[in-house]
Protein backbone atom coordinates (compact mmCIF):
# COMPACT_ATOMS: atom_id res chain seq x y z
CA UNK A 1 0.00 0.00 0.00
CA UNK A 2 1.15 3.42 -0.82
CA UNK A 3 1.53 5.75 1.92
CA UNK A 4 -0.64 8.90 1.98
CA UNK A 5 1.77 11.81 2.60
CA UNK A 6 2.34 15.75 0.90
CA UNK A 7 5.13 14.04 -1.18
CA UNK A 8 3.02 11.62 -2.69
CA UNK A 9 0.35 14.10 -3.60
CA UNK A 10 3.14 16.74 -5.08
CA UNK A 11 4.85 13.42 -6.90
CA UNK A 12 1.10 12.21 -8.24
CA UNK A 13 0.51 15.97 -9.66
CA UNK A 14 3.34 15.87 -11.78
CA UNK A 15 2.72 12.25 -12.93
CA UNK A 16 -0.97 12.92 -13.96
CA UNK A 17 -2.63 10.94 -11.16
CA UNK A 18 -1.63 7.83 -12.40
CA UNK A 19 0.24 5.68 -9.35
CA UNK A 20 -2.59 6.22 -7.07
CA UNK A 21 -3.64 1.93 -7.32
CA UNK A 22 -6.63 -0.12 -5.71
CA UNK A 23 -6.74 0.95 -2.19
CA UNK A 24 -7.57 -2.85 -0.59
CA UNK A 25 -7.18 -5.87 -2.42
CA UNK A 26 -10.46 -8.06 -3.52
CA UNK A 27 -8.85 -11.89 -3.11
CA UNK A 28 -10.94 -14.89 -3.18
CA UNK A 29 -11.97 -16.66 -0.09
CA UNK A 30 -9.68 -18.65 1.31
CA UNK A 31 -11.08 -21.92 2.78
CA UNK A 32 -10.77 -21.14 6.36
CA UNK A 33 -9.67 -17.91 8.50
CA UNK A 34 -8.83 -17.79 11.90
CA UNK A 35 -11.59 -14.89 12.77
CA UNK A 36 -14.37 -14.06 9.87
CA UNK A 37 -16.83 -10.66 10.84
CA UNK A 38 -19.70 -10.27 9.18
CA UNK A 39 -20.42 -7.12 7.74
CA UNK A 40 -18.33 -4.77 6.11
CA UNK A 41 -19.35 -1.31 7.38
CA UNK A 42 -17.83 0.71 10.09
CA UNK A 43 -17.96 -1.41 12.61
CA UNK A 44 -16.62 -4.50 11.33
CA UNK A 45 -13.95 -3.18 9.71
CA UNK A 46 -12.55 -1.72 12.54
CA UNK A 47 -12.96 -4.67 14.36
CA UNK A 48 -10.63 -6.87 11.65
CA UNK A 49 -8.27 -3.35 11.82
CA UNK A 50 -7.56 -3.76 15.76
CA UNK A 51 -7.65 -7.88 15.39
CA UNK A 52 -4.74 -7.38 12.85
CA UNK A 53 -3.07 -4.13 14.55
CA UNK A 54 -3.88 -4.86 18.49
CA UNK A 55 -3.73 -8.21 18.71
CA UNK A 56 -1.71 -9.90 15.51
CA UNK A 57 -4.59 -11.43 14.07
CA UNK A 58 -4.14 -11.21 10.51
CA UNK A 59 -5.86 -14.35 8.75
CA UNK A 60 -9.08 -12.82 9.21
CA UNK A 61 -12.00 -12.32 6.56
CA UNK A 62 -14.82 -9.58 6.61
CA UNK A 63 -17.86 -10.67 4.60
CA UNK A 64 -19.99 -8.32 3.05
CA UNK A 65 -23.52 -9.19 1.51
CA UNK A 66 -23.30 -5.66 -0.36
CA UNK A 67 -20.70 -3.52 -0.77
CA UNK A 68 -18.08 -1.70 1.75
CA UNK A 69 -20.01 1.02 3.62
CA UNK A 70 -22.96 0.49 2.26
CA UNK A 71 -25.38 -0.22 5.01
CA UNK A 72 -25.97 2.56 7.78
CA UNK A 73 -21.90 3.67 7.78
CA UNK A 74 -23.37 5.15 4.25
CA UNK A 75 -26.54 5.99 5.63
CA UNK A 76 -26.30 8.69 9.00
CA UNK A 77 -25.78 11.78 9.94
CA UNK A 78 -21.98 11.71 10.44
CA UNK A 79 -22.64 13.21 14.91
CA UNK A 80 -19.66 12.03 16.75
CA UNK A 81 -20.25 13.64 20.69
CA UNK A 82 -19.71 11.36 24.41
CA UNK A 83 -22.05 12.89 26.46
CA UNK A 84 -24.18 10.44 27.53
CA UNK A 85 -25.53 9.76 30.74
CA UNK A 86 -24.82 6.13 32.30
CA UNK A 87 -21.20 5.07 33.51
CA UNK A 88 -20.97 2.49 31.14
CA UNK A 89 -21.73 4.75 27.88
CA UNK A 90 -19.53 7.40 28.58
CA UNK A 91 -17.04 4.55 29.14
CA UNK A 92 -17.47 3.13 25.74
CA UNK A 93 -18.74 6.67 23.82
CA UNK A 94 -15.72 8.33 25.21
CA UNK A 95 -13.21 5.63 24.42
CA UNK A 96 -13.96 6.23 20.74
CA UNK A 97 -14.01 9.60 21.12
CA UNK A 98 -10.55 10.01 21.95
CA UNK A 99 -9.24 7.32 19.18
CA UNK A 100 -11.17 9.39 16.68
CA UNK A 101 -9.10 12.42 17.60
CA UNK A 102 -5.91 11.07 15.84
CA UNK A 103 -7.67 8.32 13.66
CA UNK A 104 -6.70 9.40 10.30
CA UNK A 105 -2.66 9.59 11.70
CA UNK A 106 -3.37 5.89 12.60
CA UNK A 107 -5.37 5.21 9.74
CA UNK A 108 -2.82 6.95 7.36
CA UNK A 109 -6.24 7.70 5.85
CA UNK A 110 -7.97 11.75 6.21
CA UNK A 111 -11.35 10.67 8.13
CA UNK A 112 -12.05 14.24 8.34
CA UNK A 113 -13.05 14.34 12.32
CA UNK A 114 -13.88 17.78 12.98
CA UNK A 115 -14.10 19.07 16.53
CA UNK A 116 -16.61 21.60 15.69
CA UNK A 117 -18.96 20.65 19.00
CA UNK A 118 -22.46 19.36 19.37
CA UNK A 119 -24.93 21.54 20.61
CA UNK A 120 -28.68 20.25 22.56
CA UNK A 121 -31.55 22.64 23.01
CA UNK A 122 -33.35 23.15 25.97
CA UNK A 123 -36.95 24.14 24.98
CA UNK A 124 -38.51 23.46 28.22
CA UNK A 125 -38.44 23.53 32.41
CA UNK A 126 -37.83 19.20 31.54
CA UNK A 127 -34.98 19.70 28.94
CA UNK A 128 -33.03 21.83 31.49
CA UNK A 129 -33.19 19.72 34.31
CA UNK A 130 -32.56 16.48 31.83
CA UNK A 131 -29.50 18.46 30.00
CA UNK A 132 -28.12 19.72 33.68
CA UNK A 133 -27.75 16.58 34.96
CA UNK A 134 -26.85 15.13 31.93
CA UNK A 135 -23.57 18.07 32.38
CA UNK A 136 -23.08 16.57 36.10
CA UNK A 137 -22.80 12.97 34.93
CA UNK A 138 -20.31 13.85 32.46
CA UNK A 139 -18.21 16.02 34.40
CA UNK A 140 -17.91 13.01 37.06
CA UNK A 141 -17.01 11.10 34.31
CA UNK A 142 -14.58 13.00 32.92
CA UNK A 143 -16.68 13.77 29.76
CA UNK A 144 -16.56 17.62 28.57
CA UNK A 145 -19.81 18.85 28.11
CA UNK A 146 -21.34 22.62 29.47
CA UNK A 147 -24.45 25.04 29.51
CA UNK A 148 -25.47 27.63 27.21
CA UNK A 149 -27.46 30.42 27.71
CA UNK A 150 -29.26 31.66 24.70
CA UNK A 151 -27.42 33.91 23.78
CA UNK A 152 -24.63 32.10 24.16
CA UNK A 153 -25.75 28.85 22.22
CA UNK A 154 -26.92 32.15 19.37
CA UNK A 155 -22.77 33.18 19.49
CA UNK A 156 -21.74 29.72 19.14
CA UNK A 157 -24.45 29.39 16.32
CA UNK A 158 -25.51 32.38 14.44
CA UNK A 159 -28.36 31.00 12.54
CA UNK A 160 -29.80 29.69 15.78
CA UNK A 161 -33.44 31.58 16.32
CA UNK A 162 -33.73 32.43 20.16
CA UNK A 163 -36.80 35.18 19.28
CA UNK A 164 -39.02 33.59 21.90
CA UNK A 165 -41.69 33.89 18.71
CA UNK A 166 -41.29 30.40 18.08
CA UNK A 167 -43.12 27.09 18.98
CA UNK A 168 -40.80 25.48 21.17
CA UNK A 169 -38.29 28.42 22.29
CA UNK A 170 -34.92 27.72 22.91
CA UNK A 171 -34.17 28.61 26.63
CA UNK A 172 -30.57 26.80 27.04
CA UNK A 173 -28.29 24.50 25.49
CA UNK A 174 -25.56 22.19 26.68
CA UNK A 175 -21.88 22.08 24.36
CA UNK A 176 -19.63 19.57 23.99
CA UNK A 177 -16.89 20.61 22.31
CA UNK A 178 -15.13 18.05 21.65
CA UNK A 179 -18.16 16.17 19.58
CA UNK A 180 -18.34 16.91 15.95
CA UNK A 181 -18.63 14.92 12.75
CA UNK A 182 -16.37 12.81 10.35
CA UNK A 183 -16.78 11.72 6.93
CA UNK A 184 -18.48 8.62 7.03
CA UNK A 185 -17.40 7.03 4.10
CA UNK A 186 -13.69 7.90 4.51
CA UNK A 187 -13.97 6.10 7.38
CA UNK A 188 -15.05 2.80 6.12
CA UNK A 189 -12.76 3.24 3.85
CA UNK A 190 -9.59 3.83 6.01
CA UNK A 191 -10.59 0.91 7.85
CA UNK A 192 -10.79 -1.14 4.83
CA UNK A 193 -7.34 0.22 3.36
CA UNK A 194 -5.31 0.16 6.94
CA UNK A 195 -6.76 -3.91 7.74
CA UNK A 196 -6.37 -5.11 3.62
CA UNK A 197 -2.75 -3.48 4.05
CA UNK A 198 -2.24 -5.75 7.61
CA UNK A 199 -3.31 -8.90 5.57
CA UNK A 200 -6.97 -8.58 6.31
CA UNK A 201 -9.43 -10.46 3.58
CA UNK A 202 -12.31 -8.11 2.66
CA UNK A 203 -14.73 -9.52 0.70
CA UNK A 204 -17.45 -7.92 -1.39
CA UNK A 205 -20.66 -9.43 -2.60
CA UNK A 206 -20.61 -12.69 -0.29
CA UNK A 207 -23.95 -12.98 1.42
CA UNK A 208 -23.90 -15.44 4.69
CA UNK A 209 -26.82 -17.88 4.13
CA UNK A 210 -26.49 -20.15 7.52
CA UNK A 211 -23.86 -20.90 10.31
CA UNK A 212 -22.34 -24.46 10.85
CA UNK A 213 -21.83 -25.69 14.25
CA UNK A 214 -19.81 -29.15 15.38
CA UNK A 215 -22.02 -31.60 17.09
CA UNK A 216 -20.04 -29.77 20.27
CA UNK A 217 -21.56 -26.88 19.91
CA UNK A 218 -18.63 -24.54 18.66
CA UNK A 219 -18.72 -22.76 15.50
CA UNK A 220 -16.98 -23.88 12.77
CA UNK A 221 -17.79 -21.61 10.13
CA UNK A 222 -20.51 -20.15 7.94
CA UNK A 223 -22.23 -20.75 4.39
CA UNK A 224 -22.21 -18.30 1.94
CA UNK A 225 -23.27 -17.06 -1.74
CA UNK A 226 -19.05 -18.00 -2.11
CA UNK A 227 -19.60 -21.34 -0.64
CA UNK A 228 -18.60 -23.26 2.75
CA UNK A 229 -15.92 -20.99 4.25
CA UNK A 230 -14.25 -22.06 7.61
CA UNK A 231 -13.86 -19.96 10.67
CA UNK A 232 -12.36 -20.46 14.54
CA UNK A 233 -14.50 -17.46 15.44
CA UNK A 234 -17.17 -15.43 14.06
CA UNK A 235 -18.10 -11.86 14.86
CA UNK A 236 -21.64 -10.39 13.92
CA UNK A 237 -21.19 -6.87 12.97
CA UNK A 238 -24.42 -7.02 11.18
CA UNK A 239 -26.92 -3.77 12.78
CA UNK A 240 -30.24 -4.15 11.32
CA UNK A 241 -29.97 -7.72 9.94
CA UNK A 242 -28.44 -8.97 13.28
CA UNK A 243 -31.70 -10.68 14.05
CA UNK A 244 -31.51 -12.63 11.02
CA UNK A 245 -27.88 -13.86 11.38
CA UNK A 246 -28.17 -14.90 14.73
CA UNK A 247 -31.01 -16.57 13.88
CA UNK A 248 -29.30 -19.30 11.48
CA UNK A 249 -27.18 -19.84 14.85
CA UNK A 250 -30.35 -20.53 16.89
CA UNK A 251 -29.58 -17.29 18.79
CA UNK A 252 -32.64 -15.44 19.88
CA UNK A 253 -32.29 -11.30 19.66
CA UNK A 254 -33.58 -8.57 22.38
CA UNK A 255 -33.65 -6.44 18.73
CA UNK A 256 -36.11 -4.90 16.71
CA UNK A 257 -34.92 -3.25 13.33
CA UNK A 258 -36.76 0.39 12.21
CA UNK A 259 -36.00 2.23 9.58
CA UNK A 260 -34.27 5.76 10.20
CA UNK A 261 -34.02 8.49 8.03
CA UNK A 262 -31.99 11.54 6.89
CA UNK A 263 -31.57 13.67 4.11
CA UNK A 264 -29.35 16.74 2.65
CA UNK A 265 -29.65 19.80 1.13
CA UNK A 266 -28.16 21.63 -1.97
CA UNK A 267 -24.51 22.33 -0.82
CA UNK A 268 -24.06 25.62 -0.17
CA UNK A 269 -21.11 27.91 1.18
CA UNK A 270 -20.02 27.37 4.99
CA UNK A 271 -23.15 28.39 6.54
CA UNK A 272 -23.40 26.33 9.78
CA UNK A 273 -20.40 25.96 12.10
CA UNK A 274 -21.31 23.17 14.57
CA UNK A 275 -23.68 20.28 14.94
CA UNK A 276 -26.97 21.16 16.61
CA UNK A 277 -29.94 18.60 18.18
CA UNK A 278 -32.68 18.97 19.65
CA UNK A 279 -34.58 16.53 21.44
CA UNK A 280 -37.59 17.90 21.48
CA UNK A 281 -38.62 19.18 18.27
CA UNK A 282 -36.82 16.11 17.09
CA UNK A 283 -34.20 17.18 14.69
CA UNK A 284 -30.41 17.64 13.40
CA UNK A 285 -28.52 19.41 11.25
CA UNK A 286 -24.95 20.47 10.59
CA UNK A 287 -22.69 21.25 7.58
CA UNK A 288 -20.80 19.11 5.26
CA UNK A 289 -17.32 20.17 4.04
CA UNK A 290 -19.07 19.79 1.00
CA UNK A 291 -21.69 22.05 1.73
CA UNK A 292 -24.94 20.01 2.08
CA UNK A 293 -26.97 20.28 5.25
CA UNK A 294 -27.50 17.03 6.97
CA UNK A 295 -30.00 16.72 8.66
CA UNK A 296 -31.95 13.78 10.54
CA UNK A 297 -35.15 12.17 11.55
CA UNK A 298 -36.46 10.23 14.24
CA UNK A 299 -37.09 6.62 13.51
CA UNK A 300 -40.57 5.14 11.77
CA UNK A 301 -42.79 3.76 14.55
CA UNK A 302 -43.15 -0.21 12.75
CA UNK A 303 -40.38 -2.38 12.31
CA UNK A 304 -38.84 -3.04 8.85
CA UNK A 305 -35.90 -3.85 6.68
CA UNK A 306 -36.97 -1.56 3.36
CA UNK A 307 -34.40 0.88 3.84
CA UNK A 308 -37.37 3.47 3.14
CA UNK A 309 -39.59 5.31 5.71
CA UNK A 310 -42.42 7.53 5.61
CA UNK A 311 -42.32 11.04 4.26
CA UNK A 312 -44.58 12.35 7.25
CA UNK A 313 -41.12 12.24 9.19
CA UNK A 314 -39.14 13.68 6.59
CA UNK A 315 -42.20 16.82 6.72
CA UNK A 316 -41.97 16.74 10.58
CA UNK A 317 -38.04 17.26 11.01
CA UNK A 318 -37.65 19.55 8.80
CA UNK A 319 -40.69 21.71 9.93
CA UNK A 320 -38.65 21.55 13.54
CA UNK A 321 -35.19 22.66 11.40
CA UNK A 322 -37.03 25.33 9.51
CA UNK A 323 -38.54 26.93 13.18
CA UNK A 324 -35.18 26.82 14.62
CA UNK A 325 -33.65 28.26 11.64
CA UNK A 326 -35.59 30.51 9.85
CA UNK A 327 -32.53 31.41 7.30
CA UNK A 328 -32.97 27.64 6.02
CA UNK A 329 -37.25 27.82 4.73
CA UNK A 330 -36.13 28.19 1.19
CA UNK A 331 -33.46 25.27 0.84
CA UNK A 332 -33.63 22.46 -1.86
CA UNK A 333 -33.42 19.09 -0.22
CA UNK A 334 -31.43 16.92 -2.58
CA UNK A 335 -31.79 13.21 -1.63
CA UNK A 336 -33.47 11.28 1.24
CA UNK A 337 -32.68 7.59 2.48
CA UNK A 338 -33.37 5.27 5.34
CA UNK A 339 -31.14 3.00 6.90
CA UNK A 340 -32.21 0.01 9.43
CA UNK A 341 -31.54 0.32 12.69
CA UNK A 342 -31.53 -2.28 15.30
CA UNK A 343 -32.82 -1.18 18.70
CA UNK A 344 -32.24 -2.79 22.23
CA UNK A 345 -35.06 -2.58 24.85
CA UNK A 346 -32.58 -0.93 26.69
CA UNK A 347 -31.49 1.22 24.04
CA UNK A 348 -27.46 0.63 24.65
CA UNK A 349 -25.79 -1.51 21.96
CA UNK A 350 -24.25 -5.34 22.53
CA UNK A 351 -20.67 -6.69 22.16
CA UNK A 352 -20.38 -9.69 23.68
CA UNK A 353 -19.87 -13.18 23.37
CA UNK A 354 -23.22 -15.50 22.87
CA UNK A 355 -24.33 -18.75 24.12
CA UNK A 356 -22.62 -20.34 20.78
CA UNK A 357 -19.02 -20.68 21.42
CA UNK A 358 -17.12 -19.08 18.84
CA UNK A 359 -19.99 -16.52 18.04
CA UNK A 360 -19.49 -13.36 19.06
CA UNK A 361 -22.22 -10.32 18.67
CA UNK A 362 -21.91 -6.50 17.96
CA UNK A 363 -25.38 -4.69 17.89
CA UNK A 364 -27.83 -2.67 18.79
CA UNK A 365 -26.24 0.12 18.18
CA UNK A 366 -29.32 1.93 17.38
CA UNK A 367 -29.61 5.49 16.14
CA UNK A 368 -26.54 5.92 16.89
CA UNK A 369 -24.09 3.76 16.09
CA UNK A 370 -21.44 5.74 13.58
CA UNK A 371 -20.14 7.89 16.49
CA UNK A 372 -18.94 4.51 18.58
CA UNK A 373 -17.22 3.13 15.46
CA UNK A 374 -13.06 3.54 16.75
CA UNK A 375 -14.39 2.35 19.82
CA UNK A 376 -16.19 -0.30 19.06
CA UNK A 377 -14.50 -2.39 16.55
CA UNK A 378 -11.53 -1.57 19.31
CA UNK A 379 -12.98 -3.19 22.55
CA UNK A 380 -14.84 -5.74 19.94
CA UNK A 381 -11.64 -7.37 18.19
CA UNK A 382 -10.03 -7.41 22.15
CA UNK A 383 -13.65 -9.91 22.79
CA UNK A 384 -12.51 -12.07 20.00
CA UNK A 385 -9.12 -11.95 20.84
CA UNK A 386 -8.99 -12.96 24.05
CA UNK A 387 -12.47 -14.10 24.67
CA UNK A 388 -13.24 -12.35 27.11
CA UNK A 389 -14.55 -8.78 26.81
CA UNK A 390 -12.12 -5.80 27.44
CA UNK A 391 -13.30 -3.75 30.70
CA UNK A 392 -15.36 -0.93 28.93
CA UNK A 393 -17.27 -3.31 26.91
CA UNK A 394 -18.20 -6.18 29.65
CA UNK A 395 -21.42 -4.06 30.73
CA UNK A 396 -22.93 -4.65 27.47
CA UNK A 397 -23.78 -8.28 27.33
CA UNK A 398 -26.59 -10.18 26.19
CA UNK A 399 -27.19 -11.81 29.48
CA UNK A 400 -28.37 -8.40 30.66
CA UNK A 401 -31.82 -8.89 29.76
CA UNK A 402 -31.83 -11.73 31.40
CA UNK A 403 -30.23 -10.63 34.71
CA UNK A 404 -31.82 -7.08 34.78
CA UNK A 405 -28.70 -5.16 35.01
CA UNK A 406 -29.65 -3.12 31.86
CA UNK A 407 -28.34 0.18 30.85
CA UNK A 408 -31.32 2.04 30.55
CA UNK A 409 -30.17 5.12 27.93
CA UNK A 410 -33.51 4.68 26.36
CA UNK A 411 -35.14 7.21 29.28
CA UNK A 412 -31.73 9.03 29.77
CA UNK A 413 -29.98 9.09 25.94
CA UNK A 414 -29.61 13.08 25.21
CA UNK A 415 -32.00 12.52 22.19
CA UNK A 416 -35.14 10.61 22.29
CA UNK A 417 -35.08 7.17 20.53
CA UNK B 1 -46.86 6.79 4.66
CA UNK B 2 -48.57 3.35 5.33
CA UNK B 3 -52.42 3.20 4.35
CA UNK B 4 -53.79 0.36 7.02
CA UNK B 5 -56.98 -1.36 7.45
CA UNK B 6 -58.90 -0.90 10.56
CA UNK B 7 -60.65 -3.74 10.89
CA UNK B 8 -63.19 -2.24 13.27
CA UNK B 9 -63.84 0.66 11.59
CA UNK B 10 -63.62 -1.75 7.98
CA UNK B 11 -61.53 1.93 6.20
CA UNK B 12 -57.96 2.33 5.05
CA UNK B 13 -57.03 5.22 6.52
CA UNK B 14 -53.33 7.01 6.68
CA UNK B 15 -50.87 6.01 9.38
CA UNK B 16 -50.95 8.82 11.25
CA UNK B 17 -53.55 7.86 12.85
CA UNK B 18 -52.01 4.80 13.88
CA UNK B 19 -49.91 3.38 16.46
CA UNK B 20 -47.47 1.05 16.21
CA UNK B 21 -47.57 -1.09 19.39
CA UNK B 22 -45.17 -3.96 18.80
CA UNK B 23 -45.72 -8.00 17.93
CA UNK B 24 -48.56 -9.23 18.20
CA UNK B 25 -49.49 -12.92 20.06
CA UNK B 26 -47.18 -11.84 23.10
CA UNK B 27 -49.26 -13.92 25.81
CA UNK B 28 -49.30 -12.46 29.36
CA UNK B 29 -48.01 -15.49 31.29
CA UNK B 30 -50.55 -15.98 34.09
CA UNK B 31 -48.16 -17.45 36.83
CA UNK B 32 -45.67 -14.64 37.24
CA UNK B 33 -44.39 -15.57 40.65
CA UNK B 34 -43.67 -19.28 38.79
CA UNK B 35 -41.34 -17.78 35.98
CA UNK B 36 -37.64 -17.79 35.96
CA UNK B 37 -35.54 -15.20 34.56
CA UNK B 38 -35.19 -16.39 31.03
CA UNK B 39 -39.05 -16.81 30.87
CA UNK B 40 -39.55 -13.40 32.02
CA UNK B 41 -36.51 -12.22 29.15
CA UNK B 42 -38.15 -14.28 26.66
CA UNK B 43 -41.60 -12.38 27.51
CA UNK B 44 -40.50 -9.24 27.85
CA UNK B 45 -37.39 -8.64 25.42
CA UNK B 46 -36.55 -11.66 22.92
CA UNK B 47 -38.28 -10.58 19.70
CA UNK B 48 -38.64 -12.27 16.58
CA UNK B 49 -37.81 -9.02 14.50
CA UNK B 50 -38.40 -11.43 11.25
CA UNK B 51 -37.60 -9.78 7.65
CA UNK B 52 -40.45 -11.17 5.80
CA UNK B 53 -43.94 -11.15 7.47
CA UNK B 54 -44.44 -10.12 10.72
CA UNK B 55 -47.49 -10.23 12.85
CA UNK B 56 -47.94 -7.16 15.01
CA UNK B 57 -50.45 -4.69 17.11
CA UNK B 58 -51.64 -1.39 15.78
CA UNK B 59 -54.11 0.67 17.72
CA UNK B 60 -56.22 3.23 15.91
CA UNK B 61 -55.21 5.61 17.91
CA UNK B 62 -56.83 8.87 16.39
CA UNK B 63 -60.19 6.95 15.43
CA UNK B 64 -61.77 4.04 16.84
CA UNK B 65 -58.97 4.16 19.41
CA UNK B 66 -59.24 0.12 19.32
CA UNK B 67 -56.03 -2.29 19.41
CA UNK B 68 -56.02 -4.66 16.39
CA UNK B 69 -53.34 -7.10 14.92
CA UNK B 70 -52.13 -7.23 11.41
CA UNK B 71 -49.55 -9.23 9.72
CA UNK B 72 -47.03 -7.16 7.41
CA UNK B 73 -44.15 -8.00 4.77
CA UNK B 74 -41.09 -5.91 6.90
CA UNK B 75 -39.62 -5.97 3.43
CA UNK B 76 -42.29 -3.96 1.22
CA UNK B 77 -44.50 -2.70 3.73
CA UNK B 78 -47.34 -4.01 2.67
CA UNK B 79 -49.87 -5.24 4.89
CA UNK B 80 -51.00 -8.62 4.22
CA UNK B 81 -54.03 -9.08 6.76
CA UNK B 82 -55.32 -7.11 9.41
CA UNK B 83 -58.02 -8.75 11.49
CA UNK B 84 -59.23 -7.71 15.20
CA UNK B 85 -57.77 -8.55 18.58
CA UNK B 86 -58.45 -11.54 20.02
CA UNK B 87 -58.52 -13.78 16.79
CA UNK B 88 -56.33 -16.30 16.04
CA UNK B 89 -53.40 -15.92 14.57
CA UNK B 90 -54.09 -16.66 10.26
CA UNK B 91 -51.96 -19.21 8.81
CA UNK B 92 -49.98 -17.67 5.83
CA UNK B 93 -47.55 -19.00 3.68
CA UNK B 94 -44.02 -17.93 4.15
CA UNK B 95 -44.57 -16.38 7.70
CA UNK B 96 -42.79 -17.84 10.62
CA UNK B 97 -44.99 -19.51 13.68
Amino acid sequence: MRKFSAFAIAREALRGHKGWGVQWASPEPRSEYDVIIIGAGGHGLATAYYLAKEHGITNVAVLEKGWLGGGNTGRNTTIIRSNYLYDESAGIYDHALKLWDGLSQDLNYNVMYSARGVMMLAHNVHDVQVLQRHIHANRLNGVDNEWLTPEQAKDYCPPLNISGQTRYPVIGATLQRRGGTARHDAVAWGYARAASDRGVHIIQNCEVTGTRRAPQGHIIGVDTSKGFIGAKKVGVVAAGHTSVLMEMADVRMPLESYPLQAMVSEPVKPVFPCVVMSNTVHAYISQSDKGELVIGAGTDQYTSYSQAGGLHIINHTVDAICEMFPMFRRMKMLRSWGGIVDVTPDRSPILAKTPVQGLYVNCGWGTGGFKATPGSGHVFAHTIARDEPHRINAPFTLERFRTGRLIDEAAAAAVAH
Amino acid sequence: MLLIRCPYCEEDRPELEFRHAGEAHLVRPSNMDAMSDAEFERFLFIRQNPKGVVFERWRHVHGCARFFNAARDTITDKFVTTYKAGEPKPTLEGAEE
